[in-house]
């Protein structure tokens, strides 16, 4: 299971990564693995505010519809579209090409408080 | 088109008989101009032009382009991909969740009577008399199961009775003078619930299942509040599970002031043991295409009545069939506060007859016994496969058992869906996979009470075969190219689901 360790973690099986003032969300590779070839994207409209927790957009698979929340609260700056027509790079490049959305964090000091890598690790028994 | 089919100028032979993986021709392919499959009379009523007939602008520029072919091709094309398909009536089909048993062949003869399927639904109740009482004891007998106190048995299959139970639970805590936002489902629950609970307008709650597979029932306690409305649970869940604590949940939901929603897709193993009314149920809703013997799967029709508490019954959709006992004499009424119809006419009133002849022919003792083998037959089954697969609950189970893929998957790449696969090269339907959500690579299987003995044996004999096959080298044999023997391979479910195309374009060039 490729885990990165730069990036951090949600318990729902997302990860971030920080670029100066915003944040970066996809799903791990255990969530691409357990959820199976990924047949549909649902992201949110660039603008949309979300609180921590709240849903950010769907992940559908040929077994089931799982639902992405967001990791922190903030404002969603951009979305992948490349990802809506091409949902399998979420299977291919969970990672890199397969990212879900771009969010500007309301307290820019919030994704320290997700799991690292070593936690995250543990979380999914890896 | 196969390499080696034999073709005339003009196009495929349709009575050419395929043999092994040969596909099928379209009709498109079978079409040649100007055959016709019924040549109708000339008449001698003058022919109107269509133009005097339908305005220009509703009028096509040009005719659909329609196969055309001859009866005997036609014929020919539809039996010979109904020789291709598997059913219930072939062998078992252990498809968990939807309860697949053999449905009696008595059950279609009585929904064959003229006096039942030729009766206009318009005609006048003193004309209906016998299907009025048809509908009526048939309410009856569904009480009695479910231990409530009236039933509409209008909706159309399982998820129309959800919504149905959910548009009632509105109306009802309308009528208390209370808006209530949310329903609370279990994370096992089937995919149809939280769908109805969003179209009846609420929120969905989920509560977790603990260690056992059952209700957490401290969380549940914690979401419990005076936004609830209800929650909706199957039981025995989609684990097969029973859930043991099941009155308290219901005192924790009813002391907040909710409803209790049974959803019936499990029924077929509490039948004649148990009736939810008796566990604290209030909305109980029952498939009856399922439990009382009509043949689906297939899109068929079904039938979803669904069940209440007297304190709901004015609520429920009308106009419903009554007997009034002073004339002796059956006859149309609205309920008080009726929710207004949910299907037009009786519903699915052919299913509605078979399922009363399925329960008058088996009788209370008779349903009972139902309940009673589809629980011993997955038990059974569960011991046996419990050999092969990861076992989810270490208990028994009632109608269905549900395994896993888990330790195939980690030691040869082998998911449940290749399991899945595997079984149909051996002759029998798959079990459902990937479901519940909650067990890591699932496989459900759920013989029902109409398989023997020697048909479960049969069936886990596959399953033994299929496993050995698990450390095959690609090429050679091997699950990931799993199924071999049926007219189609494996098909490529991520790309029909993520490039769908639902229409059949037959012109030159066309993408198909």
């Amino acid at each position: 299971m490729d885990l990165p360790e730069q990036l951090r973690y949600t318990t729902d099986h997302e990860w971030v990564s920080v670029t100066g003032d915003r944040i970066r969300v996809g799903i791990t590779d255990y969530a691409q693995d357990a959820l199976g070839d990924v047949v549909y994207v649902d992201l949110p409209a660039v603008g949309t505010v979300v609180a921590a927790g709240e849903v950010l957009g769907e992940v559908e698979s040929t077994k089931s519809v799982s639902e992405i929340y967001a990791p922190v609260s903030g404002t969603v700056l951009s979305v992948n579209e490349t990802v809506t027509a091409a949902p399998e790079q979420l299977n291919s490049d969970p990672y890199g090409a397969g990212w879900l959305c771009e969010l500007a964090p309301t307290d820019p000091s919030a994704p320290e408080a997700l799991l690292d890598a070593d936690a995250y690790r543990r979380l999914v028994g890896g | 088109m196969s390499e080696g089919c034999q073709t005339a100028a003009g196009g495929r032979a349709s009575s050419a008989p395929l043999l092994g993986g040969d596909e099928e021709p379209t009709l498109f392919e079978l079409s040649r101009p100007g055959r016709r499959a019924w040549q109708l009379p000339t008449t001698d009523v003058p022919e109107v032009p269509l133009a005097d007939l339908v305005p220009a602008d509703h009028r096509r520029d040009e005719p659909p382009p329609l196969a055309e072919v001859s009866e005997r091709d036609l014929v020919a094309h539809f039996t010979r991909l109904s020789h291709r398909q598997y059913s219930v009536d072939l062998g078992a089909y252990p498809l968990g969740s939807c309860t697949m048993k053999y449905n009696p062949k008595m059950c279609d003869t009585v929904a064959g009577l003229d006096g039942l399927a030729t009766v206009h639904p318009a005609a006048p109740a003193r004309y209906t008399q016998g299907w009025l009482q048809l509908l009526v004891e048939l309410e009856q007998a569904l009480c009695a199961v479910t231990g409530m106190a009236a039933a509409t048995l209008q909706p159309a299959a399982g998820a129309a009775g959800e919504l149905t139970g959910l548009l009632l639970m509105r109306a009802w805590h309308e009528q208390q003078g209370r808006q209530r936002r949310s329903v609370i489902i279990p994370d096992s629950a089937h995919g149809t619930n939280p769908a109805s609970v969003t179209l009846g307008g609420y929120r969905v709650l989920t509560v977790p299942s603990d260690q056992r597979g059952c209700v957490d029932l401290r969380a549940l306690r914690q979401v419990v509040d005076d936004d609830v409305a209800g929650i909706m649970l199957t039981n025995p869940n989609t684990l097969g599970l029973f859930e043991r604590d099941i009155a308290a949940i219901a005192d924790a939901v009813h002391e907040a002031g909710g409803l209790l929603y049974y959803d019936g897709a499990n029924l077929n193993a509490i039948m004649g043991v148990v009736r939810p009314g008796d566990m604290g149920f209030d909305i109980v809703h029952l498939n009856l295409h399922k439990t009382f013997a009509t043949p689906h799967g297939g899109g068929g029709p079904g039938a979803g009545p669904v069940a209440v508490t007297s304190a709901l019954a004015p609520l429920l959709p009308g106009p419903r069939p009554v007997l009034d006992a002073e004339s002796a004499s059956y006859s149309w009424e609205q309920p008080a506060r009726s929710i207004g119809p949910v299907h037009s006419w009786h519903g699915n009133a052919l299913v509605l007859a078979r399922a009363l002849a399925y329960a008058l022919v088996h009788g209370a003792d008779g349903l009972r016994q139902v309940a009673q083998l589809a629980v011993l037959n997955a038990n059974w089954l569960r011991v046996q496969l419990g050999q092969l697969f990861d076992v989810a609950h270490e208990e028994p189970c009632m109608h269905e058992c549900v395994l896993s893929a888990a330790t195939l998957r980690r030691e040869h790449g082998i998911r449940a869906v290749d399991v899945a696969k595997g079984l149909l090269d051996e002759g029998f339907h798959a079990p459902t996979v990937a479901f519940p959500l909650v067990v890591e690579d699932a496989l459900m299987f759920e013989p029902t009470e109409t398989e023997s003995v020697q048909t479960l044996y049969a069936l886990a004999e596959a399953c033994r075969r299929v496993v050995a096959r698990a450390g095959v080298e690609p090429g050679a044999g091997d699950l990931h190219h799993a199924p071999r023997r049926t007219p189609v391979r494996r098909v490529d479910e991520a790309q029909a689901a993520r490039r769908l195309i639902a229409t059949f374009d037959a012109r030159p060039g066309a993408d198909a």
